[in-house]
């Protein structure tokens, strides 16, 4: 045999008597395509709906574990399905070519017989006997399944006694002139696939030639058979349609496996995350329900276990609060109310000092101003230790922050003038409103003009209120002593000193401006400090416009440069 | 000349103290250590004035504050060490008048008394009306019709400040410095109970207040007649 296998192409389109042999090259291009389309066609289905299918496909496991198992099922549905068809059309062809070239090899021998026993001895009588001759070998019945067709030899020499005869309705012409070539020089039997035209359309065919000798009559002629290969295509086309509805059938079922499979475990971590969800917004209660023995009864367990822990340290820890709380209240009326009575006979005994000798006199009035001071100072005490327990609320309601500056103003202008400093305030020109807790806003900004006054060295102290649309900022400014860029990170710190020489004149707490961070971060705000030695320091307190509202940037600079040299009118 | 005053306090250095001070200012301090017999001192001690902690041994100060205002419009100046605000509007809810928070001096209490007592000291004659409402300012009564309205001293010192100038609205500082005698600002809260209160007395309709009319963002006005 020296053909190459052939294969007839399904439906492809060819020139009548052009074919050769399709490489098998192509067929493996040809799988390759099919595969990359079966890759494209998931792509398409994965990505069905655009956008709101590609959130799908983010947010949910299971979407994403059943594509990716349908896609890998369809690539590996795909190569075997290739793999398969191509061997069936294979196997089904070689055998058909078999069967085909000893029908072809058996009608030679029936005519070469014929040819023997033929008393044909005149042109006529021969070409009668060849015409005879080819309408038995068309066969009849399942037979009739080919063509024939007898060629003149282009190298015979005699005389053309016989024409190019053909059976069936076959013409010269189907018949390649490659294979006529081949059979012409070797004279064995030859095969090659060929296009044929047929009732609906191109079907694939096998044309099988051999040199025939007519005696010396008629010289050298060439017989061919053409066989139809119509019923292997149909036949392979049936199982190749067979193997894609199965290959689409096994991909579902793959999928609705992984469907169910990814459910089953898809399911258990979903409630986890609905439950983890209620925990944290405060229902300390909930629970995964746990059930067998599995790898997700053990996450039910793990999970479940870490809320209980969670919940008795949330509930440690607001028991903790309550306790300090209970303390701070407690602390709060058990020294209140001595605190009172020493207060009271202090001011009595203060109010009698000038009956008194000097020294009893003067201890009196220590008395009475030590009193004050301690009084301030178990007040922020109490304060800051409410912060810590968290139990302290916001009363906030609308205000203009320039009403607050000028009421503070107000207030501590005896204390300015009496250090010789002018308190200067800059408002913006429309009122500015913001969600203020009044009483905290005020103390801050008390506690950041005293202490302006306190290290101001009587010079002016300039009160800045800006605003944007989301904060309101207030910068007090002073340009006394000032302090080291390294201490603006200390001040807020309790009990904290600049310079722990520095005379205790006006005699604060030392927590007032950690209080006032805390009244601060109370709002949703902050509260900075700038200072250089010599050039003074500035506060800036920003709050937001809404109560809580989270606050990046501050309408306000903390270091305003147009006024940073020392006012000439200190 | 009146001045009794009641002082309900468990702290007895404290109660002797403000006894002290009191006695220096001409009034006459009364005590009583604990809640369960603090009714029982106010019946035998008929005071002018109580001066009332609220944490007590026994009832505690605001059930005192309540069994007192039960029975008598007698004005009631809590003690309280709490600065916790609900214990603060609690109290006032209860009955009481005005509040001293701990530690205060000593001319602060005084002055919180003083108030109080003050517009006992001298009745003026004079006939008011607001609303469908009649006020005799010296013999300290309110009539609708021929029905006579309880009210406590302060909710009538209230309700007179609004009468006298029905045409003035009132800010919460001004009826602090006027009904309560604050100088400085202080807790507003007191108005807005108190005022409260009186609405519950003296209105058809104490949610739709006619004749004490809320006027937002500003304090208070006596409604059309």
């Amino acid at each position: 045999m020296t053909t190459r296998p052939a294969t007839p192409r399904a439906r492809t389109p060819q020139l009548a008597g052009r074919s050769g042999p399709p490489p098998s090259r192509e067929r493996a291009a040809s799988a390759g395509r099919s595969m990359a389309r079966g890759a494209r066609t998931a792509a398409r289905v994965a990505g069905q709906g655009g956008r709101r299918a590609l959130s799908v496909w983010r947010r949910s496991l299971q979407v994403r574990v059943v594509a990716t198992t349908m896609l890998l099922g369809l690539v590996v549905v795909a190569v075997l399905g290739a793999l398969l068809g191509q061997e069936i059309s294979e196997r089904l062809l070689e055998s058909r070519r078999q069967q085909v070239q000893a029908q072809a090899e058996q009608g030679l021998d029936q005519f070469r017989l014929a040819l023997e026993g033929s008393e044909a001895t005149t042109p006529e009588l021969l070409d009668q006997f060849v015409a005879d001759q080819l309408l038995r070998l068309l066969g009849d019945g399942l037979e009739a399944d080919r063509g024939v067709l007898l060629l003149r030899s282009p190298e015979n020499a005699q005389p053309r006694y016989i024409n190019d005869r053909n059976a069936g309705e076959l013409l010269p012409s189907s018949i390649p002139t490659s294979l006529r070539a081949e059979v012409q020089r070797t004279g064995d039997q030859h095969a090659q696939s060929i296009a044929l035209q047929g009732e609906d359309g191109v079907v694939p065919g096998l044309a099988v030639g051999q040199r025939v000798d007519l005696g010396p009559l008629a010289g050298a002629y060439e017989l061919y058979f053409v066989f139809s290969l119509e019923r292997e295509q149909e036949t392979l086309e049936r199982v190749q349609r067979v193997l894609g509805i199965g290959s689409v059938a096994l991909v579902l079922l793959v999928g609705a496996v992984a469907w169910v499979v990814t459910r089953q475990v898809v399911a258990p971590v979903r409630q986890a995350a609905g439950v983890a969800a209620r925990l944290s917004s405060g229902r300390l209660d909930e629970r995964m329900p746990q059930r067998g023995e599995d790898d997700l009864a053990r996450l039910a367990g793990s999970f479940n276990e870490m809320a209980s822990s969670l919940q008795q340290q949330i509930l440690r820890m607001e028991e903790l609060s309550r306790v300090q709380r209970r303390f701070v209240s407690d602390v709060s009326h058990e020294l209140r109310t001595p605190l009172t009575t020493i207060r009271m006979a202090g001011e009595v005994i203060h109010e009698a000092r000038h009956d008194f000798d000097p020294a009893v006199s003067r201890s009196a009035e220590l008395l009475a101003t030590q009193l004050d001071r301690f009084e301030s100072l178990l007040g922020d005490l109490l304060e800051i230790s409410r912060f810590d327990a968290g139990a302290a609320a916001l009363d906030a309601e609308p205000a203009d922050v320039g009403e607050v500056v000028d009421h503070v103003v107000e207030l501590i202008r005896p204390l300015a003038e009496s250090r010789g400093s002018r308190l200067r305030t800059h408002l913006t020109p429309t009122p500015c409103m913001a969600e203020l807790d009044t009483r905290r806003v005020e103390r801050i900004l008390r506690n950041l003009v005293v202490n302006a006054l306190e290290h101001g060295e009587g010079r002016p102290i300039d009160i800045t209120v800006g605003a944007d649309a989301d904060a309101i900022a207030v910068v007090v400014r002073d340009y006394g002593v000032g302090m080291r860029p390294e201490d603006s990170a200390h001040v807020f710190d309790r009990f904290w000193r600049a310079d722990p020489a520095r005379a205790r004149t006006t005699g604060g707490s030392g927590l007032g401006l950690a209080i006032s961070l805390e009244d601060a971060h109370l709002h949703g705000g902050d509260l900075e400090a700038w200072g250089l030695p010599g050039r003074g320091a500035a506060f800036r307190l920003t709050l937001p416009r809404r109560a809580g509202a989270a606050v990046s940037t501050s309408p306000l600079p903390l270091q305003a440069t147009g006024r940073t040299a020392v006012p000439r009118d200190a | 000349m009146k001045g009794r005053v009641l002082v309900v306090d468990d702290d007895t250095a404290l109660s002797e103290m403000i006894g002290i001070v009191l006695r220096g200012e001409g009034l006459e301090p009364s005590f009583c250590a604990d809640g369960d017999s603090a009714l029982e001192a106010f019946r035998a001690a008929r005071p002018d004035l109580v001066l009332l902690d609220l944490m007590l041994p026994g009832k505690d100060g605001i059930e005192v504050c309540r069994l007192i205002r039960a029975e008598s419009g007698v004005p009631i100046v809590m003690l309280t060490a709490k600065s916790d605000t609900v214990d603060i509007v609690l109290g006032l809810e209860s009955g009481a008048d005005d509040y001293v928070p701990k530690p205060f001096k000593p001319k602060e209490l005084v002055a919180r008394v003083r108030a109080r007592l003050r517009h006992t000291d001298q009745p003026v004659p004079e006939s008011l009306s607001i609303g469908d409402l009649s006020i005799d300012v010296a013999g300290h009564s309110v009539r609708r019709g021929d029905t006579a309205i309880q009210l406590t001293p302060l909710e009538f010192d209230l309700l007179v400040a609004l009468a006298r100038r029905p045409w003035q609205v009132f800010s919460r500082e001004v009826l602090l410095e006027q009904v309560w005698g604050y100088r400085h600002a202080a807790d507003t809260r007191l108005v807005n109970v108190h005022v409260q209160r009186l609405r519950s007395k003296i209105e058809h309709d104490p949610e739709h207040p006619e004749i004490v009319v809320t006027v937002r963002g500003v304090g208070y006005k006596a409604g059309p007649a």
